[in-house]
């Protein structure tokens, strides 16, 4: 089906089986590759971009599912919240292999922009979501807390 | 199957090398600097003299040349690496040897994968291997990288001298600046006339006491590419033209196609191609989506003659079997071990059962391949180039020289991409052969298929005895392991001595307590599941296995674990630093407070050392918490304690994942878990608070990749010990303690 996708402020026509996940969307017909593929089912949150703002895992959304929405992507985020979550984590160098990463900061952007003194518990029911393999977790948790030190100074 | 690889078409190790310094010219563009190590016979540069040193303006031909590190009239340093970063920091850490020894500053600092070329770029542990592996990457570059940076800043210096008609020992560098009185140039400045100055044939290495970068805190030079999505893993990569395959694999292993119907998968739009290899079927198509659509509507037909049909709870019977009635080989034995346990009052023995575990990396296993008439090139996350070059050459009937390796950030590994048959490599170039290299192909793994279509940490079981005297002290210790081995039947084979495959010792041999009487004996046990090094290899089962009894024998024989670990390590300065740094800041002997409890490891794998002092708090039906670890490591010189916190937080998350519930579990011959439902690793909200802590050391620079993983399991254990007085004798610790102490 022929498509009209709001991706990061611009619009893409692309034409795919109605079927296949935004994910596989993103990355092979609109060439933005930071969002990754972990599982396909929801379980490791790599796949996370936002949806008109709210979290969304990319892999189980079928592309007729996102209609006119608009999709921010890691490539693409760029709200005070998110600004501030890529330099905390770069101050923190939370990073081993990076695979999950963008995914993280999708979810922990989204946690800090609906609520931006987040507590350790909000933060385990924000990101619990998103597996890191390399268990980078303990620099996620302070990269969180310094990022919404940084919104509030 | 894929023709198996034998030692005689891999390159051969070497004779009698020796270390000379060459330089490369880059047409006034710079100059770069490597030091190999260059076999004698064929050595015509070097024939003036031992130590005569080779210069040329002009590319050098070399075949055993390896330039490591890269000036550029741009003012840029770039470090040529040679080992695979798959979360370990290497792109940060070997820059930061070469920044250190050249007086760089660390914001002229690039990196760049080196080529797949195992003559230049060989791992100095692997012999005539390129590769990454072992934690060895830091330790085997060290001296390497070093030379060759104070060989360049040798001649950085001479250009300075000569243009400011100075003598040399005058002129001083800092942050990337030579200076002069007041004048001062860069190294850019600088590098088109080094170009031209010889080499010293020794070049001066700084006295540590002169470190300025290494040991403080640096930023990953990954770290921006990581967190804007820009950076390129094997995923990633596009060529033009290029099509996606995912494979059927057998469902059992041992399993073989018998026929297949193409029909359905080749109706689904974008499939181009489905074509049998070597190790099942490929589905070919313009996109992954279509390509996976195509696989679902395939059909296989398997031969599962030549299949295995283990249970893994038969295995554990077969194995406790074999341990009964084969007393196996002997890895080590110091003084009569039969007679010592023979005489003693208070013999204790505890058998132990891990499972197989699957590596799960967050990027599943990926490739892709171009073929060209008389060229074949890949992009993957290669961790042992040299094999990989081989293989992709057997295949395609290459030569090693035409297989060109793009090596790229692997979205991790824990010792999956280093296969000795280059598993999902291999089925990758045979997909391109197959559609005749028509176009690129990017062959991608599926979570289920990174699960299911092997490599896994082996499992294992032990059975572990020992003596203790009338003070409680243990005077005799026998551990006798059966497990499959991981380099039988490999490239690597040469590494099994005496039939003992060193994998399946490492941890248990090396046992460092000063017990009188020790036996460590090993049944190889066969079996045709595929398994291969994970996160520290051995010393994953032996480690916990052997810290374990260790702590369950202090607590038989009314002993604190930490003294008595401290009495039977007086020999061993290193570990007992560790084991007492560790102690000290955990509070260790302060009670931990009610339905908490406290437990304590130490092991030296790949040459580092760590102790960790694990917290627990366990609620009255069982379930626990870990609340906090504290780790203590000695890796030799600390390059960037930072990388190597996070190496050591890594590494307890990875040992803890599994600890709590990870398990690969064989029905009928096949691998029931599947996806990131059924094989859970860790989450954020179960992560423990870490401290690290590291011991400042003289020592040349160990690995950290690995070390932290090995004593986490063990501290675990006896902790939970500690607060319910149940020992935990089967990995993953999953439901043992759930309404068993409630
Ligand atoms: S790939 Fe979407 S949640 Fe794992
Ligand atoms: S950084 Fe490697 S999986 Fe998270």
């Amino acid at each position: 089906m022929a498509i009209e996708l709001k991706v990061n402020g611009n619009t893409h026509s692309v034409d795919v089986p109605a079927d296949k996940p935004l994910l596989w969307v993103l990355r092979e017909d609109v060439g933005l590759t930071g969002t990754k593929f972990g599982c396909g089912i929801a379980q490791c949150g790599a796949c996370t971009v936002h949806i008109d703002g709210l979290p969304a895992r990319a892999c189980i959304m079928p592309i007729s599912a996102v209609g006119a929405r608009e999709v921010t992507t890691v490539e693409g985020v760029a709200s005070p919240a998110a600004l501030a979550i890529r330099q905390a984590w770069r101050e923190l160098d939370v990073v081993q292999c990076g695979y999950c990463q963008s995914g993280q900061m999708m979810s922990a952007t989204a946690l800090l922009e609906s609520n931006p003194q987040p507590t350790d518990d909000d933060i385990d029911a924000a990101m619990r979501g998103n597996l890191c393999r390399c268990a980078t977790y303990t620099r996620i948790r302070g990269a969180i807390h310094r990022a919404a030190e940084s919104l509030e100074g | 199957m894929l023709g198996k690889i034998t030692p005689h078409h891999l390159p051969r190790p070497a004779m009698d090398r020796r270390r000379f310094i060459q330089v490369i010219g880059l047409s006034g563009a710079g100059f770069m600097v490597g030091c190999g190590r260059q076999n004698d016979e064929a050595a015509p540069a070097a024939s003036g003299g031992a130590e005569t040193v080779p210069v040329t303006a002009e590319p050098v031909v070399a075949s055993e040349f390896g330039p490591f590190v890269r000036i550029g009239t741009d003012n840029r340093v770039t470090v040529m690496i040679k080992h695979l970063d798959k979360g370990q920091g290497v792109t940060t850490g070997l820059p930061t040897i070469v920044a250190e020894e050249l007086d760089a500053d660390w914001a002229q600092m690039d990196f760049e994968f080196a080529p797949a070329d195992a003559s230049r770029y060989n791992n100095l542990f692997f012999g005539p291997y390129q590769g990454t592996g072992g934690s060895t990457s830091i330790a085997n570059s060290w001296t390497q990288l070093r030379e060759a940076a104070a060989a360049a800043r040798a001649m950085l210096i001479e250009a300075a001298a000569a243009r400011w008609q100075v003598p040399a020992g005058e002129i001083a560098v800092s942050r990337g600046r030579l200076s002069h009185g007041d004048r001062s140039a860069s190294f850019g400045e600088l590098a088109a006339a080094a170009a031209d100055i010889a080499p010293p044939a020794e070049p001066v290495l700084k006295d540590p006491a002169d470190f300025t970068l290494i040991g403080t805190r640096l930023p990953r030079l990954d770290s921006p590419g990581k967190t804007d999505g820009s950076e390129i893993f094997t995923i990633d990569v596009t060529r033009p033209g290029m099509l996606t395959a995912v494979v059927a694999h057998p469902p059992k292993f041992g399993a073989a196609v018998a026929g297949f119907d193409a029909a359905a998968a080749l109706d689904v739009p974008g499939v181009t191609d489905v074509v049998q290899i070597a190790r099942g079927v490929a589905v070919v198509a313009d996109s992954f989506w279509a390509a996976k659509k195509g696989r679902d509507a395939l059909t296989v037909t398997w031969d599962e003659s030549g299949a295995v049909d283990y249970d893994s709870e038969q295995l554990y019977r077969e194995f406790a079997e074999r341990l009964a009635t084969d007393p196996g080989l002997v890895a080590r034995s110091d003084g009569d071990v039969g007679a010592a346990l023979e005489a003693a009052d208070q013999v204790i023995r505890r058998e132990y059962r891990v499972p197989f575990l699957a590596h799960a990396t967050m990027e599943p296993m990926d490739c892709v391949v171009e073929l060209s008439g008389d060229g074949c090139e890949i992009w993957t996350g290669a961790q042992l180039q040299t094999v990989d070059q081989y293989t992709a050459a057997a295949i395609t009937g290459l030569a090693p020289e035409q297989v060109t390796i793009n090596t790229c950030f692997a979205g991790g590994s824990f010792g999956r991409r280093a296969t000795p048959d280059s598993d999902y490599i291999a089925e990758a170039v045979m997909i391109a052969k197959a559609i005749d290299g028509r176009a690129p192909v990017k062959l991608i793994w599926t979570r289920e298929d990174d699960m299911r279509a092997g490599f896994y940490r082996p499992m294992s079981a032990h059975v572990l005895e020992a003596a203790l005297d009338a003070d409680g002290k243990p005077v005799a210790w026998r551990h006798q392991t059966a497990v499959q081995s991981i380099l039988a039947g490999t490239p690597f084979e040469g590494m099994v001595q005496d039939g003992i495959d060193g994998a399946s010792v490492e941890g248990s041999r090396g046992l460092p307590y000063s017990i009188p009487n020790v036996e460590v004996r090993v049944n190889t046990i066969e079996l045709g599941v595929p398994v291969l090094w994970w996160r520290s290899v051995g010393h994953t089962q032996n480690g916990f296995v052997t810290e374990a009894f260790i702590d369950e024998l202090a607590a038989l024989g009314g002993q604190d674990p930490y003294t008595l670990r401290r009495e039977l390590l007086a020999d061993h300065p290193r570990h007992l630093a560790v084991l007492d740094l560790a102690a000290e800041k955990a509070g260790w002997g302060e009670d931990p407070g009610p339905g908490r409890g406290r437990g304590i490891a130490v092991h030296e794998s790949f040459g580092s050392f760590v102790a960790e002092v694990v917290d627990v708090s366990v609620a009255e039906d069982g379930a626990f918490s870990v609340d906090r670890v504290v780790c203590a490591v000695d890796c030799g010189i600390a390059i960037n304690p930072d990388v190597i916190k996070a190496q050591m937080e890594g590494g307890i998350g990875y040992a803890l994942s599994a600890a709590l519930r990870e398990e690969v579990t064989l029905a009928s011959g096949a691998v029931a878990e599947g996806n990131f439902d059924s094989y859970r690793p860790l989450r954020i909200d179960e992560m423990p608070a870490i401290e690290v802590h590291i011991v400042a050391s003289g020592e040349a620079p160990t690995g950290v990749g690995e070390p932290g993983t090995p004593p986490l399991a063990p501290a675990l254990v006896a902790a939970l010990a500690d607060a319910t007085g149940k020992w935990v004798y089967r990995m993953p610790i999953g439901d043992q303690l759930r309404g068993e102490t409630g």
